[in-house]
């Protein structure tokens, strides 16, 4: 595969190559064995990749499509590469930061001294819509709410990572990780050997301490289970993925009975009791006499379990409170006051709506800006200002005045570059990151995370619902890596600095 | 194991055997009507009946043409007994307990239905039957083979075994009602070389006409439907497929501490026990029509029973919690 003619998009961080032709440091090996490799070859392994998808039937639903609803996930075959001195301090971020969100939620539900301390205000917490009343005065087991954290993290064009946002409400993803790991290793074995690339495979066993860990007081050899909505949700694939995984039982709703203060399951052979819930379904939907009465996925009388403290809930109901993304702009703050330190990993320049002299600068020029509903995930609800009709941008306009506190917008960001094999030939598309946090006993980073990929040229639209694939993720063994140092990687820190302004 | 998760590794492997009989007894009829325009004209028919939907049928399609009859029982989505239903079905059910499932049977499984779905698609099949139907065939026995090899012989594992035979116990018992009706019934023909051609067929369609010449030798009908009933070593013999069934509740009850017989339990053991001591002499006497009848009647309230002894979770009777001891 020729290297040389790889076109770099000057306006962005390209992730492998420094100058056209010259990998930066953390690539240097693999783009050496990738030279090695002919074009025909790659394109073989690429089509044997997809086979395997298709064979292993992985897949991810997209809502509003009559026919064809499960879609095979696309996978780009060539790896994202981060070095073990990049990712040092992007692990220190991650742990500082689901630290001190944990903190912040356990304080927002009980005494609420950061909003005594005028830190956070009043205002934001009393129109939080996914705030919580029934969990107040309530202690979760272990003082952990946020069992499961998936932290999205962009590139910008001055090659520093940034928070895009926290998702603390059952994210998803993480078996496409590990699944695009074993595609990797079965079609690219020769470039993947020896590269020392850090092992995620023990992630479902560290989900399964972490849940176990905080299992209620007093149950010896606690029971897990994994609470799926059902196959129609798009994460199904994961949900049975990790159960399996972890070698718990896969529940509905359906499967689960409240008796006796206590959640059992039933069996061929009887009812079971169940310790831990590792719920993806959502707070509204989880138990329709405290939630949304009409829902059918979850279980009646399962929040009276776990206010009694015989079952634990993870993620606890209300966590989501801390991934509002207007509440994210204040998490800077959240780290500063509960850990007296400076926060390691930056957030993305961000615009409270809700505040009028913010709102008042964004609307003057919405055409520069991206407007997100505070509370959505999966990128829908997202207005992208520079690529907006006049009507979309005067339909923002209406919603953010209507409903300020609902909105937040950032600067558009370049998100970098990753070689990617396009019709045969490598070409620059854009990335992000969503690593995975898990929080037991203590807090584990799992090393990289999902790297997705926007496929249509110059989209920085990364969403598999809208044209996303996704590539593996390695983080090199900085305790085994041999870095030749390379000439040119100072030089394009200093093209990029001109960059920075442009993200800031 | 979950009940609704046994439910489903159950109705996996039924559809799967439903399926791979369907692929059976359409490719032997195909076989047979070849090169005869007259006489088996009209064999199509039998085979709408075999599966029981001859009402959907003619409901929808105007005569039972070759090319209807396969259209309807191999990729007729609306049919819920076609080949391609059956498969879509299988996988759902799979889909839906997936983390109970090796990986290389849910592999596998997956390969199975495209193979189905990009043979609907094209016409081909509807001339050339018989190339598809072998690999669904061969589809559903490497099925069974990852299962046998790599799943754990476990409670999952029984009630895929349970699923397996019942569905086998019945479609063979079908089989032999519906040809034995169309060709009993005309003495001139009986000993002539057409005769045996169709019990050959009949033979084929259940993959055992080797294993009948080495019992029996010549094809005699009373023989033929003895070994298609009661032969106790035959796998697809109903006889067979009940004891297999009942082996599977044997096998679940030796690894739960001492309990009494669940109803399921107790019908298994009178239908094996009456399989294990009739004579076929006693069958056609009563005739042939009346033992299937009963014969299916008794699986459907066998499977009725299971649902309500394993499956349910909305059971009117309130489980049993279990304890430490005996889980």
């Amino acid at each position: 595969m020729e290297i040389e003619n790889y076109p770099i998009n000057p306006d962005c961080f390209d992730e492998a190559f420094s100058q056209p032709g010259v990998p930066r440091s953390n690539c240097l090996s693999f783009a050496n064995r990738l030279k090695e490799l002919s074009d025909e070859e790659l394109i073989r392994r690429q089509a044997s990749a997809e086979f395997l998808l298709r064979d292993l039937g992985i897949t991810f639903t997209v809502y509003g499509h009559q026919s064809g609803t499960e879609k095979i996930w696309p996978f780009d075959l060539l790896p994202r590469i981060i070095s073990g001195q990049e990712w040092g301090p992007i692990e220190k971020g991650l742990i500082q930061r689901i630290e001190a969100l944990n903190l912040f939620i356990d304080d927002l539900y009980n005494d609420q001294k950061i909003v005594k301390d005028k830190v956070f205000p009043a205002e934001m917490l009393a129109t939080s819509k996914t705030f919580r009343q029934q969990m107040i005065g309530f202690q979760v087991p272990q003082k952990v709410w946020c069992h499961i954290s998936g932290v999205d993290l962009v590139r910008a064009g001055d090659g520093k990572f940034y928070v895009l946002e926290d998702n603390l409400r059952c994210p998803s993803g993480v078996s496409y990780v590990l699944e695009n790991r074993e595609i990797l290793k079965r079609t690219l074995a020769n470039l993947f050997d020896g590269m020392n690339v850090k092992a995620i495979d023990d992630y479902p066993d560290r989900l399964l301490d972490a849940l176990l860990s905080c299992a209620p007081a007093g149950s010896h050899d606690p029971i897990a289970v994994l609470l799926t909505p059902g196959i129609y949700n798009s994460a199904y694939f994961e949900h049975t993925f990790l159960a399996q995984k972890m070698g718990i039982e896969l529940v509905q709703g359906s499967d689960l009975t409240v008796q006796d203060d206590c959640v059992y399951m039933c069996t061929t052979r009887g009812l079971k009791r169940v310790d831990v819930i590792y719920r993806r379904i959502d707070d509204d939907f989880i138990d329709p006499k405290h939630f949304n009465p009409d829902s059918m996925l979850g279980v009646p009388g399962i929040m009276d379990v776990y206010r009694a403290g015989n079952v634990t809930l993870a993620n606890a109901p209300g966590a989501g409170v801390a991934d509002d993304k207007a509440v994210y702009t204040y998490v800077p703050k959240i780290i500063e006051y509960y850990l007296k330190e400076d926060p390691i990993l930056c957030n993305v320049p961000t615009y409270l709506c809700a505040d009028p002299t913010q709102r008042q600068h964004v609307l003057a020029n919405p055409e520069k800006f991206v407007f997100k509903p505070v509370n959505e995930s999966g990128g829908y609800g997202i207005v992208l200002g520079p690529k907006a009709t006049r009507k979309e941008l005067d339909n923002v306009t209406q919603l953010v005045k209507s409903n300020p506190r609902n909105y937040v917008a950032q600067p558009m960001l370049q998100l970098s570059t990753v070689p990617t094999l396009i019709d045969g030939k490598l070409q620059p598309r854009h990335v992000d990151l969503r690593p995975f946090v898990l929080r037991g006993k203590e807090t584990y980073v799992m090393p990289g995370g999902l790297t997705r990929v926007a496929l249509p040229k110059g989209s920085m639209v990364v969403n598999s619902s809208q044209g996303g694939g996704s590539k593996d993720t390695w983080v090199l063994d900085a305790t085994v890596e041999n870095v030749v140092p390379d000439p040119h990687d100072s030089m394009s820190q200093q093209q990029n600095q001109s960059q920075t302004q442009r993200v800031g | 194991m979950l009940s609704r998760v046994a439910d489903s590794v159950y109705w996996m492997s039924r559809y799967v055997e439903r399926a791979e009989n369907v692929a059976r007894f359409l490719d032997v009829n195909y076989n047979l009507t070849l090169g005869d325009t007259s006489a088996f004209m009209h064999q199509w028919l039998p085979l709408i009946y075999t599966t029981g939907d001859q009402s959907d049928f003619n409901e929808r399609y105007k005569e039972p043409s070759r090319e209807n009859t396969l259209q309807f029982l191999l990729f007729d989505d609306q049919n819920p007994n076609s080949v391609l239903s059956c498969i879509s079905m299988a996988r759902e059910c799979a889909r839906t307990v997936r983390e109970v499932l090796p990986s290389s049977l849910w592999e596998q499984l997956n390969r199975f239905r495209l193979l189905v779905l990009e043979a609907s698609k094209t016409r081909e099949v509807l001339d050339q039957p018989y190339e598809f139907c072998e690999s669904v065939r061969t589809a559903s026995q490497l099925l069974s083979g990852v299962a046998m090899s790599s799943m754990l012989h476990d409670e999952a594992w029984s009630f895929m075994q349970m699923g397996r035979y019942i569905e086998r116990a019945d479609k063979t018992s079908r089989i032999v009602d519906v040809q034995y009706f169309i060709l009993l019934p005309k003495p001139e023909d009986v000993g002539t070389s057409i005769d045996v051609i169709r019990w050959s067929a009949l033979l084929k369609s259940a993959d055992a006409l080797n294993m009948y010449r080495r019992m029996h030798g010549r094809i005699v009908p009373e023989k033929v439907a003895e070994f298609l009933f009661l032969d106790p070593f035959f796998p697809r013999s109903i006889r067979f497929c009940v004891n297999q069934v009942q082996d599977c509740f044997y096998r679940m009850k030796e690894q739960e501490s001492e309990r009494e017989d669940l109803p399921s339990e107790r019908l298994i053991q009178q239908l094996s026990t009456r399989l294990n001591t009739i004579k076929i002499s006693e069958i056609i006497g009563q005739g042939m029509h009346v033992f299937v009848d009963q014969f299916q009647g008794a699986l459907n309230s066998l499977g009725n029973i299971i649902y309500a002894d394993f499956f349910s979770t909305t059971s009117q009777t309130p489980r049993k919690i279990l304890t430490e001891s005996n889980t």
